[in-house]
This record gives structure tokens, C-alpha cells and sequence, in this order.
């Protein structure tokens, strides 16, 4: 009956973001090495690996931040290797960062407000007269952002700025600035880190239902094993910049590959 | 503005709640009926609209087989569509059940399987998973609809349906059977039941006392003769919709003055959306005023020096010049003057903080205020005054007029309402809010009425010359130390409770040699006060614990001692390390200590007062939101002199 236990089911849409044997090399370390994965729409796919597997180099990647040496990135056919990263985002690709990255001194408005920037086309002049396409595209951006605030909860917090948040309410506020830009792939590099077990319970919910409800691709990095194998339809484990196995939650606890990363094995 | 006739229940065309809507609507049309904050933004829905959606569900509920007599329960915060669903099932004659949203399962499911209820409306999918949940034990429900459809996309249980398909089944089912909905309206009458009203319950399980729709209207209709509602004026509904208080403001009341019903955006906005709204007459329980008094407190001893000064001295003018007024001295002319001051730089400003800018009038009720908090409130300027009712009298019997505003009273009967005091002290009620019964306990319903019809209040008060009811205490509460001099614990706890650090007390003394009381300590503001003496704490039970908050509220009673009757002074007392939870059961949902039940729960602290023990092993159960429940055990110390030094200074 309940959404998790919906979850069991496998979820197996067309390709949607499609990595292809990307490397990635910094100096003579080799970060990321012949990585190829495919998120199927509407998957909550989750990356795990020991610290420097590469997880959140993946990540840069996919998000324009990083340009691999080599291999090719693909959203639904369309080459986004070498996009500079608002391209990116503008093609619906939206993330969230391992450390905060918020405005501290906005309020949690103005931040969500931001992220909508390049879904944005009135310029400086436009917006400074408030007037015509602006007044309309600032109105109906609003809009987009007070859905997001009911969505996550944060009616009480709209006017209240986000540096004098608590930890867990800022991730929340990420969520949402990321949320805000109405993307098609969601990218989450440890959302729930430095969460208590409340906070993380919150927060499965709110990317259940961003997948469930909003329709959007979820790629996932996370370190709490149990909300991984709780909430995603496809596991994709790295070790050392290499991809050592993939497959569903329940296939990957069993798999010696990625028990022997996670334990190491008998000598 | 519309002047109503006196009477609304003897006249057929408005003799229930959603006949008064049809007349709002035909005499307001589309003026504001009703208006929701949703998505940062106040939604209005015009008295037709207001109609039309009370129609359409009604209708639906038709086509689910509703009847006459059904009863039909809502489950969450205050929202228009849970209104509209009550005032749908009442116009096909049905009953509505509303239930408190933060009720545990267990709980929940006594109501909904006693009151037979065949259709829960839950707001969000919170409540749905709690109702389905209950499914098999209430063979009664047969429908479950709900309004916010988040999260609920996979749930495919046949029970289930939303608002919107209920109300867009109704209007097919109305294109179907035109007259349906006009003639099912036209059947009801006064004397229906309206609601069953389950009672908080201080002792045993809860009671469902039985309001017809004649007691909802004559005591609205009746109140508003003493007190001031206009068409057009706005009220916020923010209270929980199972208290009875809330029937009567935002449906009853509202709909015989043609008052603007406002609901907030979230629980937690409350307070931004009221100062927004700045609604013309408020109700709140005295809970929330003493949390607004706190937040003022805490406010002011962190603003700035100048500011604080400022605020200090009108605040204390203030103060004198209200204890003048309430003895009928004259006001000289230089304090009449700086208040007048005040008021500009200081009592307007606080007033339009708190969202009570427009307020005609404020009423507290449901328990009793401490009377420093309440001239406070009347210091600045704000007309708050005490009601006194009962669930089983809808709510409203007695009021104060605005001169006569008083903290130890509760003012005269409203009209047509009679009260008395019988041999044993006991307040009885007579009037057009009494209740029709207690749902399928007839017994209840004997043992709460006298044979000559008044009803039984279980408050034990007196009248004085001027014909003011005072309350003094719950009858069965009121006791005595052992040496004979009167006991009265509510009394006590709330002059404790209007120290700010203090947020719930229990007190015990009856057949004691000296009172004794057990303090919880309100988080928010001894965090604050810990954190400015920069001490660290990890969480309520650690700042509990700290020695120097020991002295801080030692210091605090030491001041209120100085203002209670000499025997009746705390000698000792312990610090909570929890706070009193209606989950645990401690406190009612309306947060009314169960006395009973505290006592029996803690007797080894009781016995440990009275012992002399420096500290007592205290074993909790703790019941959590989903009703999982553990044991806490821990070692809490006592405080204040030995029981020997009490008597000695007693």
C-alpha cells in the first residue's frame, strides 16, 4: 500500500542520460576511468563507493563542471560532453552539491527565485523597469517557486534567510533551488550527509516523491546504506575510479565484487 | 450591512448551518465567504462559491450512498474544503464528527467506531494512512476522501476518492436528480443533531456530546447580541476543528453574522498569516496567550538598550494604569497622557506585531488565564476577555462586557442562558446551548443533567453581588492541606505559569501538610536564557538538569510565593526532564492537565515530595507519533528545603 513498498517494482523507462566510457585524469591521478552507466527515465539510480571511488567527479562531469578526457555523455541523444554547465542545466540537468551552496544572506525565496535564473530571459533593463515580459516571467516564476515551497514545506521559512537555517532545512532548501529549475535529471551528491535519522527520513520522502510525483530522474550519492537500498530502482558501484559492478539493490548486496570493496577481503 | 432578525433557528429558512449559507449567499453573493492562504497568496471564494462547492459535495456524498444520520468525521488542519465537507453532510441530514488531526491511532479509532462514522474527509496523506490503518476495525466507514492528492498517486485502495472527484461526481449525480440537494436542505431542522462534539476528556474515555443545529445558532445568534461581528469582518480559524469552540466561530457564528472565515497556510504560519489578515475578533485558548506573552518577553530583553528601556517603561505604566482601572480609581492625568504616548510608540506597535491591530475584541476559554497575563494584554490596549462554556453547552454561556473585563471572573450569562451554584458549590447552566445528550450513553447523560433540566458543569464557582460567575477550580480538584485551609490546584499552577520560564505545572497538596509541584520548563525561552549565560545543554532533559536552571526557577517561585496565600505557598518541586505530552496522555489535546492520571503516573515523585527524599527514580512510558511505545528511566532530583523546614516556615 505504501509508496515504499511501490518502490519494488522495477522502474524501466527509455534511456535517459547515457555515460559512455568516460575518463578523467588530474596530473598523473586517474580519477575516473571507463565508466559507462544508462539512467532510464523516471530510475532513481544511486552511485556508491569507498571516499575517492570517484563518485563526485562523475557527477562534475555529467554537470559540465568537469570536462572528461575521454568518452561521451548523452541526454536522450543529445551530446552533452563538452556543454559548459549552464548549458547543461538549461537542458534540464539540476544539482545539488556535497557542501551547501547557498546565497546565505538571501532568503529561502530569493534563493529558489535564482534558480529559475536560466529558465529567465528578461534582461537588466526589463527587469529594472518591472514592467511587461518581465513583470510576467517574474510572476509566473513565482509561481513555480511557491509550488516548490508547499511541495517541500517551507511556507513558514519563505521570508527567512538561509544562513540562519538548521543544517537539514538548508539541504531541504537545496533540494528545492535545484528543484526550481525544472529539471529532467536530478543529480544529489549526499544529500542526507551530516543528517540525523529524522532529517534523513524527511528527506527520502521529499526525493521519493520528487521522482514519483514530479516525474524527475534521480542519480544519487549517498553513504547511508540502508536509505540506498530502500529507495533505488538501479545501484552503480565504483571503486578506485572504476566501475566494479551494477544491478538492483538487492543483486549488489549480494555481489563479492562490492563486498570485498566495502570489507576487503581475507588475506 | 444586513440586520438578522432574532429567532434564525425558528424560522424554517435558516433553522440549520447550511441554510444559513444559502441565505448568505442569496443576501452576499460575491463578497468574500471564505479565503485560504495557498501558495503564499490569499485565495477568496465568494458566499456563492461557498454554496456551490458545499452543493456539489453534498451531492457527491449522495452518490456515496450518504443518508440521513450518517455521520461523517474530518481529520486535519483547518481548511475550506474540511468545513465545506461538515456543513455537505449536515444538509443531507447527516452529522459531522470532527476529530483532532494529531490524535494517535488508538485514539482515533474509539471516536470514529463509537460515533459510527461512515465517511472520514482527511487532509493530506498523513491522515489517510492513519484512517487506513484503522480500516478493519471501523465496519462502519465505507469512504475515505481527501484533499491534498500529494503522495497518494499509488494508493489504489477502493475506499479511497478526492475532494475533486467528489465533487465533480456530485454534479453529475446533480444533473441526474435536480431537486436532490434543495430537498434534502429543505428537510432539516432545527432540532437535527448538527455534530457530535467528543470531549477532551480529562477523565476515561472521551464522551460524544450530541449539538443540534438549534444550540449551535441560538448561542451564536444569542452571543453576537452581546458582542460585535459584522458581515465583511474576518476571523481566523486556526484552532483544531474537533474542538467545539471552532464549530461555533468559524461555521456557526460565522455563517449568522456573515463573517469571512480565514484559514491559515500551515500550522506553522499562524502567526505571520494573522498579522497579515489582522482579523477583527480572536479566540484562543489561554496556551497561546501565554506563548505570545513569552515571545514578547523574549523579545524585549533582547532588543537593544534604549529599546528595552522604553519598552520597560510603558510597560509598567501600563501595568499601573490597568490595576487603577480595575479598582475604579481615577487616572491621573500625567499617567493618562504618557499612556497615551505608549500607545503610539510602544502598545500600537506590539499590538500590530502580534496581528491584533483590528481586533474589536479577544476571548480567551476552554481554562483559565493567570490574571497577571491577562491585564497584560489589556495594558496594551487589547480588549481581551474571558468566556466560559462547556462542550456540552456549545461552547459560549458566559462573557465578559468590555467594562467589565476581569481576570478573576468570567462575566454574566449570555442571554437566555441562566447559571446557578448548588449546595456544593457546583456551577449549573440552563440555556439554549445545553446539549441534546451524550451519544449512546444515556447514563452519562442523566448523571451530567439535574432533573429540572440544568446542566452540571463539574466547575466548582460562586456569583458575586454583581452577578459575576468565578470559577475557582474543577469541583472534584478542589481539596485541602491537611492543617484545613483550601487547596486549589489550578489556581496555583497558573500563577506559576506566567513566569516565562515556565511552561506547564502540576500541583499537589490536597490532604498534604504543604504544596508541592511538579514544573516543566518552557524550552524556548530557558534555552534562550541558558544560551545568553552562554551554558551549553544538548536538549530539554540536559537543560532540565542543570543546577543553575534549578536556581533560576527557584528564584521564580520564590517570587510567585510572594503572591499566594500563605499555606498554599510551593515548598518543594522537581523539574520534568520531558514535557507534559498529550500522546502520553499527560495533558488533553486541548492541553488540560488530567490531574487523575498524572497523580496515579507519578505517585513515587508525590510520595518522594512529602518523604523528604533529595531525589526519586522516575520510570516514564513514552509513546511515540505512531503509537510505538518505551519506557524512560531516570533519576530526577528534588528541590526546595527538606518537608521539615516547609512546616517549619509554614
Amino acid at each position: 500500500m505504501s509508496a515504499l513498498e511501490a518502490r519494488t517494482e522495477s522502474v524501466g523507462g527509455p534511456v535517459q542520460l547515457s555515460v559512455a566510457g568516460v575518463a578523467k585524469r588530474f596530473g598523473g591521478v586517474t580519477a575516473v576511468q571507463d565508466i559507462s552507466f544508462d539512467l532510464r527515465k523516471g530510475q532513481i539510480l544511486s552511485i556508491i563507493g569507498p571516499n575517492g571511488a570517484g563518485k563526485t567527479s562523475l557527477l562534475n562531469m555529467i554537470s559540465g563542471f568537469y570536462k572528461p578526457d575521454s568518452g561521451r555523455i548523452l541526454l536522450e541523444d543529445r551530446d552533452i560532453t563538452r556543454r559548459k554547465p549552464s548549458e547543461v542545466a538549461a537542458l534540464g540537468i539540476a544539482r545539488t552539491f556535497q557542501n551547501i551552496a547557498l546565497f546565505s544572506g538571501l532568503t529561502v525565496l530569493d534563493n529558489l527565485m535564482l534558480g529559475r535564473h536560466v529558465r529567465m530571459r528578461a534582461g537588466v533593463f526589463g527587469s529594472a523597469i518591472y514592467w511587461g515580459m518581465a513583470q510576467r516571467e517574474e510572476i509566473a516564476n513565482r509561481e513555480v517557486c511557491e509550488e516548490l515551497i508547499d511541495f517541500l514545506k517551507l511556507q513558514d521559512l519563505r521570508k527567512q534567510q538561509t544562513g540562519a537555517l538548521a543544517y537539514g532545512l538548508r539541504k531541504r532548501v537545496e533540494l528545492g533551488r535545484a528543484l526550481a529549475l525544472e529539471p529532467s535529471v536530478i543529480l544529489l551528491d549526499e544529500p542526507m550527509g551530516g543528517m540525523n535519522q529524522d532529517e534523513k527520513e524527511d528527506m527520502a520522502r521529499y526525493i521519493l516523491d520528487v521522482n514519483q510525483e514530479r516525474g524527475v530522474s534521480v542519480v544519487l550519492i549517498e553513504h547511508d546504506m540502508g536509505v540506498v537500498m530502500d529507495i533505488s530502482d538501479h545501484v552503480v558501484v565504483l571503486d578506485r575510479g572504476r566501475k566494479i559492478a551494477e544491478g538492483t539493490p538487492a543483486a549488489m548486496q549480494r555481489e563479492p565484487a562490492v563486498i570485498e570493496a566495502y570489507l576487503g577481503t581475507k588475506s | 450591512m444586513t440586520q438578522f432578525n432574532s429567532g434564525l433557528a425558528d424560522s424554517p429558512a435558516t433553522s440549520t448551518l447550511p441554510k444559513l449559507l444559502e441565505r448568505n449567499a442569496a443576501s452576499f453573493g460575491h463578497s468574500p465567504g471564505m479565503r485560504e492562504k495557498d501558495f503564499g497568496i490569499w485565495k477568496t471564494c465568494s458566499w456563492q462559491d461557498y454554496l456551490g462547492n458545499v452543493r456539489d459535495f453534498a451531492l457527491g456524498l449522495a452518490a456515496l450512498g450518504f443518508k440521513r444520520d450518517d455521520k461523517l468525521s474530518v481529520v486535519g488542519d483547518n481548511c475550506p474544503r474540511l468545513y465545506w465537507a461538515q456543513l455537505a453532510a449536515q444538509a443531507l441530514g447527516g452529522i459531522a464528527v470532527p476529530v483532532y488531526q494529531d490524535a494517535i491511532a488508538t485514539e482515533l479509532v474509539y471516536v470514529l467506531d463509537h460515533a459510527e462514522v461512515s465517511v472520514v474527509v482527511a487532509e493530506d496523506q498523513e491522515q489517510v494512512d492513519k484512517i487506513l490503518s484503522l480500516k478493519d476495525e471501523l465496519p462502519h466507514l465505507r469512504a475515505i476522501i481527501y484533499d491534498d492528492p500529494r503522495g497518494l498517486g499509488s494508493y489504489d485502495d477502493a475506499m479511497l476518492q478526492s475532494v475533486v472527484a467528489t465533487r465533480r461526481s456530485g454534479q453529475a449525480f446533480g444533473e441526474a436528480n435536480p431537486d436532490y440537494f434543495a430537498r434534502e436542505l429543505a428537510q432539516g431542522t432545527a432540532d437535527d443533531v448538527a455534530m457530535i462534539a467528543y470531549t477532551s476528556g480529562t477523565t476515561g474515555r472521551p464522551k460524544g456530546a450530541l449539538l443540534s443545529h438549534r444550540n449551535l445558532i441560538a448561542t451564536s445568534e444569542t452571543y453576537f447580541k452581546v458582542e460585535t461581528a459584522k458581515a465583511g469582518d474576518n476571523w481566523l480559524a486556526y484552532l483544531p476543528m474537533a474542538w467545539v469552540g471552532d464549530t461555533i466561530f468559524s461555521l456557526s457564528a460565522a455563517l449568522v453574522c456573515g463573517v469571512t472565515v480565514n484559514t491559515p497556510e500551515s500550522p506553522e504560519t499562524v502567526r505571520r498569516d494573522l498579522r497579515e489578515l489582522g482579523p477583527h475578533g480572536i479566540v484562543a485558548p489561554p496556551r497561546i496567550w501565554e506563548s505570545l506573552l513569552t515571545d514578547i518577553q523574549v523579545k524585549a530583553a533582547d532588543a537593544s538598550w534604549l529599546k528595552r528601556r522604553t519598552y520597560n517603561y510603558f510597560a509598567d505604566l501600563a501595568r499601573r494604569r490597568e490595576l487603577m482601572k480595575s479598582d475604579r480609581k481615577p487616572i491621573p492625568f500625567a499617567t493618562e497622557l504618557a499612556y497615551r504616548i505608549g500607545d503610539v510608540i510602544v502598545y500600537a506597535p506590539v499590538r500590530d506585531q502580534m496581528g491584533l491591530g483590528n481586533a474589536r475584541w479577544a476571548l480567551t476559554g476552554g481554562a483559565p488565564l493567570g490574571a497577571d497575563t491577562f491585564r497584560f494584554f489589556r495594558s496594551f490596549g487589547i480588549n481581551l476577555k474571558q468566556i466560559y462554556g462547556a462542550t456540552e453547552l456549545s461552547a459560549l454561556a458566559c462573557t465578559q462586557s468590555d467594562a467589565d473585563a476581569d481576570p478573576n471572573t468570567v462575566g454574566q450569562p449570555v442571554p437566555g442562558f441562566e447559571v446557578r451554584i448548588d449546595d456544593a458549590g457546583e456551577v449549573q447552566v440552563r440555556g439554549p446551548g445545553v446539549f441534546v445528550g451524550y451519544y449512546k450513553q444515556d447514563d452519562a447523560t442523566r448523571a451530567a443533567m439535574t432533573p429540572d433540566g440544568w446542566l452540571k458543569t463539574g466547575d466548582a464557582g460562586l456569583i458575586s453581588p454583581d452577578g459575576q460567575l468565578a470559577i475557582i477550580d474543577r469541583a472534584k480538584d478542589v481539596g485541602k492541606l491537611s492543617d484545613g485551609s483550601p487547596f486549589a490546584p489550578q489556581f496555583t499552577e497558573n500563577k506559576l505559569k506566567f513566569s516565562p520560564f515556565i511552561r506547564e505545572a502540576v500541583t499537589f497538596g490536597d490532604g498534604r501538610p504543604f504544596v508541592t509541584a511538579m514544573i516543566a520548563i518552557d524550552l524556548s525561552t530557558t534555552g534562550a536564557w541558558a544560551e545568553r549565560r552562554r551554558l551549553p545543554y544538548s536538549s530539554f532533559m540536559d537543560l532540565s538538569r542543570k543546577p543553575e536552571v534549578a536556581a533560576l526557577i527557584t528564584e521564580e517561585i520564590a517570587k510567585i510565593n510572594t503572591t499566594l496565600p500563605e499555606p498554599n505557598r510551593i515548598r518543594r518541586f522537581l523539574l520534568l526532564n520531558k514535557e507534559l505530552e498529550a500522546d502520553d496522555a499527560e495533558i488533553t489535546r486541548t492541553r488540560k492537565v488530567r490531574r487523575g492520571f498524572v497523580a496515579e503516573k507519578y505517585a513515587g515523585v508525590i510520595e518522594a515530595f512529602y518523604s523528604g527524599a533529595g531525589n526519586v527514580e522516575v520510570t516514564m512510558d513514552i509513546t511515540f507519533e505512531d503509537g510505538r511505545k518505551t519506557t524512560l528511566t531516570s533519576n530526577i532530583a528534588i528541590h526546595g528545603g527538606s518537608p521539615a523546614a516547609g512546616r517549619k516556615a509554614a
